[in-house]
């Protein structure tokens, strides 16, 4: 969520009241913003400088991204002004600024929308508020720019009709904001390299044959965007007349960006909330029109709908009523069944009927609305088989005295594979493209690794370490539509002086047993671990499970066995236990033996 | 068991024999004088277990002799040296020959002013001192004397000036004063640790007497297994959700299409949260497969409608809806990522929702959760790992209201200890209304946030092919936070992974939410 910082004496002046920290918290929480920082008590803050308050904003609500659109819309639901009516000036299409685009800008950035403020007045206080919700637009809604970009300028400096082109690098000279050089394009990606700021935004068209540009009727470089803006237009505190270009990726987002850009700072134009509109001349691409729109969207939302969903019993008055506090106008229908909603053109974030219901839930108060019963209708509980299974084998190890632990399921490749003596064939690990540490290259096909590390980390803790660990693996599935599946494995780790390769092996047999799988062997003498099963001297198409030496790297030699299950008389190897590898042990950083076991839990299904 | 045994035998066996052979009770400093403290204490404490003798401690000052008073005891005082070196000498003598002829310039100094205090001498017309009597009587001798003697004075205020005039210090003693116990005797019997098989057998335990058991000590370590104190907080919501009548949803899905973690929640593919920076994308495998590739005949058809209603809904819009109005790109769709929530499995559960039949022909009323790990691209600090648990919910119902939601949360909190909830209007993707859950956490004096709920978007479910008046709940918290919050954790890292403590597992005490 983005947060804004206003000066907090300045807020309280524009809502005409002086608010406690807890009642401004109050209506803050009320209305679904979040106060997150008052520095009025911050010894941190200079002695000279007003308190700000942090205001952290919802995602989608764009017109409250500066101190102004904040004011607005507190005073609006306070019902202490109403909505801004936001007027075009009526001028004669013939006598519009215009900006002409050229058909090469398709290949870079193709929409472009303008606006002029005139007579505006800057203080320092909105003149910054202006740069500001710039910035906040930039990256959030424009995406660091690549969807959006803005330039703005003192049209007093520069002089219309305008043209938006597309342009070899090499063939765009300027000087850039607050430079004294001119350089062309290739250079200025040079220039910016390394620039904190800018730098970040040089790869949406470095790479481009042509990048856009703007210029006015004198070829003067009013800006390149998404990059920078020319010296020469640059605007300052005593510019009186702004004109405002946006270039874009995305068309929506740039009429959007455009609406809320002109309406938040039309306030401080000598008329009003008036703009001077742009005329954008696009043929190619059949975006000819007059920027901004500004159009205000009708939507017919059900009384009952809204009614319904708040649990309210509302009448249409006063519906139109509490959704003048959200900065709508609305109006009942003549049939009375339909509230007829207008929604301003800065409220982006309405899309359907529900957020316009949202709003009047809002502007009720949620805590305020009538509670009913949840319980409608009666549904069954259910346990999901593979948890409820996962549940035995984890108690049962616990009664059995093995501590459960729960370490991650990212690792680093080494980890799952070479530290283990495994190698990767390409055909198990699910890898990750992005990950910001070496700690997390792969989604484990073991659960060893994890119980290694937890091993590793408490190596002051009294000797034997007993761990266990019921929880899922991934592996690649190519036959499934994620082309990936989970699979619920059960493991153990035994670590002290002597290998504990028997006790692992016993608790391997307590919870089979515990899952009714008996222990066939080719020994004769040798008993099941239970009563209420058949131990036979020869293998038989009987269920149960049997092990068979196996030499596997990851363990010692001699000391490893694979577990094989047969259930219906199907056979299938189901995990492995053994001591591990002494090399093993020197790359998990482990100074005594190590046994372990696993098994895949979802043949008990 | 933890009883006092170890201790020398012979001590124990001689505090008896010098207690029998005296009248009334022993002071130990006096029958082992030789015998340190804790000797002597150890001993006493093995008989008085047994009751063959009672002790009390005695706590007494000793005073002994500093270098000069050991010098006044063998030479006398300063004083009198003086008067005896003046008392030999006829004709007096200056204080360079006192101090000759006693030998000691400070005894000769500190001699001089005090006998001359006492009016033992005086001073000559011709500046030499003389004695001015025959005899004295050297009172510090004595006193000195006595302490050696004795190592007190009866005069506490003798004391306090030899104390103040350096020539004793102060030692203190401990010693104890032994009685006879109920059970004395002369012979310490056997005693027996513990009952035992044998001694049942043999009828041993009539006659046999049994050391008391120390009940000041813990028992015995039990080596005990134990579940992972994360696991027993789910544990405890899972049982919730079945109080609730919840049915489990299977989440063994960590790798999902962009289209069941994202666009099927009506999440656009800039928003934020699909960033490089905030999500694990995979590089093998790359891409998915389309939803429901594998079916066939209607549910082919189903998966088919399901995906154009989330390309249209996003790009154009639909149901109502004016959509985000973007080309929508199928590719992005199908690229793989880790769960970032498991939010993408009640969807996947709702979609499945929208094909089954009720009694009345229409999809039946659900309730899902889900518990387990999901992935997010973090910086990983106190406060974040890359990994944690969602708890979910979803309610599915026909004509839901937002009051029953509010009242459910409430229930539902309520059940582990949670109350006096506050809902805060917020954003999110896929709820209109998306409800914030806030909590007054006493501890932290503040309002907490404990989880977010909401009424998914028409445009998620009208897509799936749910009827427009039903509506679903939806409701996710961590398991991770509440467990901090309840635990006084400040350091996830100290609750998942692979750094948690296994004493901190085993030493967790069982987890009653209802009660903690």
């Amino acid at each position: 969520m983005p947060t804004i910082n206003v000066d907090k004496y300045a807020l309280f002046e524009a809502l005409g009241e002086q608010y406690t920290a807890d009642s401004f918290q109050q209506l803050c929480f009320d209305f679904g913003i979040e106060l997150d920082k008052d520095t009025e008590e911050d010894p941190a803050r200079p002695k000279d400088q007003a308190p700000e308050l942090a205001i952290e904003i919802p995602a989608n609500r764009y017109d409250l991204l500066c101190f102004e659109g904040i004011a607005t819309h507190l005073n609006i639901f306070r019902g202490k002004s109403a909505t801004p009516n936001y007027q075009l000036v009526d001028i004669p299409e013939s006598q519009m600024q215009n900006i002409t685009v050229a058909k090469e800008t398709a290949d870079v950035r193709p929409y472009v929308a303008g606006a002029i403020l005139r007579n505006i007045k800057f203080t320092e206080a909105t003149y910054n508020s202006f740069i500001g919700l710039q910035d906040k637009l930039h990256m959030n809604l424009a995406r660091q720019r690549t969807l959006v970009s803005i330039g703005t300028h003192d049209l007093d400096t520069i002089k219309g009709p305008f043209t938006y082109e597309a342009l070899p690098p090499k063939d765009i000279k300027f000087i850039p904001l607050n430079q004294t050089k001119e350089m062309d394009g290739e250079e200025l990606m040079a220039f910016y390299e390394n620039d904190k700021h800018l730098g970040s935004y040089l790869h949406i068209i470095r790479d481009k044959p042509v990048y856009p540009v703007i210029f006015d009727a004198n070829r003067t470089v009013c800006s390149l965007p998404p990059i920078i803006n020319g010296d020469h237009s640059k605007i300052t505190l005593n510019t009186t007349n702004v004109f405002i270009e946006i270039t874009a990726t995305d068309q929506t987002k740039l009429d959007i960006v455009c609406n809320i850009m002109v309406a938040m700072f039309s306030q401080y134009c000598a008329e009003k909330f008036t703009i001077e509109p742009v005329k954008i001349i696009s043929d190619h691409n059949k975006t000819t029109r007059i920027t901004p729109s500004l159009e205000a969207r009708k939507m017919d939302v059900e009384v009952d709908y809204i009614n319904q969903c708040c649990g309210l019993e509302e009448s249409p008055d006063s519906i139109c009523k509490l959704l003048s506090k959200m900065a709508y106008t609305a109006e009942p229908s003549a049939d009375r069944k339909f509230i007829k909603v207008t929604v301003p053109a800065t409220r982006a974030d309405v899309l359907h009927a529900c957020d316009v219901m949202e709003d009047v839930a809002v502007a009720y108060g949620f805590n305020s609305l009538p509670r009913s019963t949840p319980n409608k209708s009666a549904t069954i509980g259910q346990p999901l088989m593979i948890n409820k299974l996962s549940d035995i084998v984890r108690n049962e190890s616990a009664m059995a005295g093995w501590v459960e632990v729960m370490p991650l399921i990212l690792c680093s490749h080494k980890e799952n594979f070479e530290w283990l003596n495994r190698v990767d064939d390409g055909t198990t690990a699910i890898k990750l493209a992005n990950p910001k540490t070496a700690e997390y290259q792969v989604v484990r096909t073991s659960l060893l690794p994890g119980l290694l590390k937890t091993i590793r980390e408490n190596k002051s803790v009294a000797l034997p370490l007993k761990i266990t660990e019921t929880s899922d693996i991934a592996v690649k599935d190519p036959g499934s539509e994620r082309r990936a599946r989970n699979e619920r494995r059960w493991a153990a780790a035994f670590y002290g002086k002597t290998s504990g390769f028997e006790v692992v092996h016993g608790l391997l047999d307590r919870v089979l047993s515990m899952l009714r799988i008996s222990f066939i062997t080719h020994e004769e003498g040798l008993t099941g671990k239970s009563m209420d099963f058949k131990v036979t001297e020869n293998p038989s198409p009987e269920d149960g499970y049997f092990i068979k030496e196996i030499n596997e790297p990851t363990f010692f030699d001699g000391r490893a066995a694979a577990i094989y299950l047969r259930l219906g008389g199907k056979v299938q190897r189901i995990g492995e236990f053994g001591v591990l590898h002494p090399t093993v042990l020197e790359k998990f950083d482990l100074r005594y033996p190590v046994s372990t076991l696993e098994i895949n839990l979802e043949v008990f299904l | 068991m933890a009883t006092t045994d170890g201790v020398p035998q012979d001590l124990s066996i001689q505090t008896l024999h010098a207690l029998d052979k005296a009248s009334g009770p022993i002071l130990s400093a006096e029958a082992f004088p030789k015998s340190t403290f804790t000797e002597i204490k150890a001993a006493l404490d093995r008989l008085a277990s047994r009751e063959m003798v009672t002790y009390e401690t005695q706590e007494r000052d000793e005073y002994l002799l500093e270098p000069e008073g050991e010098q006044i005891a063998t030479n006398g005082s300063h004083e009198a040296r003086v008067f005896e070196a003046l008392r030999q000498a006829v004709e007096g003598l200056t204080v360079q020959e006192i101090e000759k002829a006693i030998g000691d310039k400070t005894v000769s100094k500190l001699g001089q002013s005090k006998a001359f205090k006492e009016k033992w001498i005086s001073r000559t017309k011709d500046g030499k001192f003389k004695a001015a009597t025959d005899s004295i009587k050297d009172v510090t001798l004595e006193q000195v004397q006595t302490v050696k003697a004795t190592r007190t004075h009866p005069d506490p205020k003798i004391l306090a000036e030899l104390k103040k005039r350096k020539l004793v210090r102060v030692q203190k003693i401990i010693s104890f004063k032994i009685s006879k116990g109920p059970k004395f005797a002369l012979e310490i019997a056997k005693e027996e640790t513990d009952l035992t098989a044998d001694m049942i057998a043999s009828g041993a335990w009539k006659t046999a007497t049994f050391k008391p058991y120390n009940f000041k000590a813990l028992g015995a370590d039990q080596n005990s297994g134990a579940l992972h104190p994360l696991n027993k907080v789910r544990s405890e919501f899972r049982q919730i959700f079945f109080e609730m009548g919840f049915e489990e949803m299977p989440t063994n899905k960590f790798v999902e299409s962009g289209f069941w973690n994202f666009d099927a929640l009506f999440v656009p593919q800039q928003h934020p949260a699909r960033d490089l920076q905030d999500t694990f994308y995979i590089s093998d495998p790359l891409i998915a497969g389309k939803p429901g590739e594998s079916s066939s005949g209607e549910e082919k058809k189903s998966y088919e409608e399901y995906w154009e209603n989330v390309r249209q809904v996003h790009e154009n819009g639909k149901f109502g809806s004016i959509g985000y109005r973007y080309p929508w790109a199928a590719e992005e769709s199908l690229r793989l990522v880790l769960r970032t929530h498991t939010t993408s499995i009640s969807t996947a559960m709702l979609h499945k929702l929208a094909s089954k039949k009720g009694p009345d022909g229409r999809p039946p009323p659900a309730r899902y959760f889900s518990i387990d790990r999901v992935f997010r691209n973090e910086t990983v600090d106190a406060t974040h790992l890359a990994e944690f648990h969602q708890v979910e919910g979803v309610i599915a119902d026909y004509n839901l209201t937002l009051g029953g939601l509010m009242e459910f949360m409430d229930i539902f909190f309520g059940k582990m200890g949670i109350t006096d909830l506050r809902y805060k209007p917020a954003y999110n993707p896929y709820t209109e209304p998306s409800l914030e859950i806030f909590s007054y956490h006493k501890g932290l004096g503040k309002l907490v946030e404990i989880g977010n709920s909401g009424m998914f978007r028409p445009e998620m479910l009208q897509s799936m092919g749910l009827p427009a008046d039903m509506r679903v709940y939806g409701w996710g918290l961590s398991l991770e936070r509440p467990t901090m919050i309840k635990y006084g954790i400040s350091n996830i890292r100290e609750l998942l992974g692979h750094k948690v403590d296994l004493n901190f597992i085993q030493r967790n005490p069982a987890v009653r939410l209802d009660k903690d």
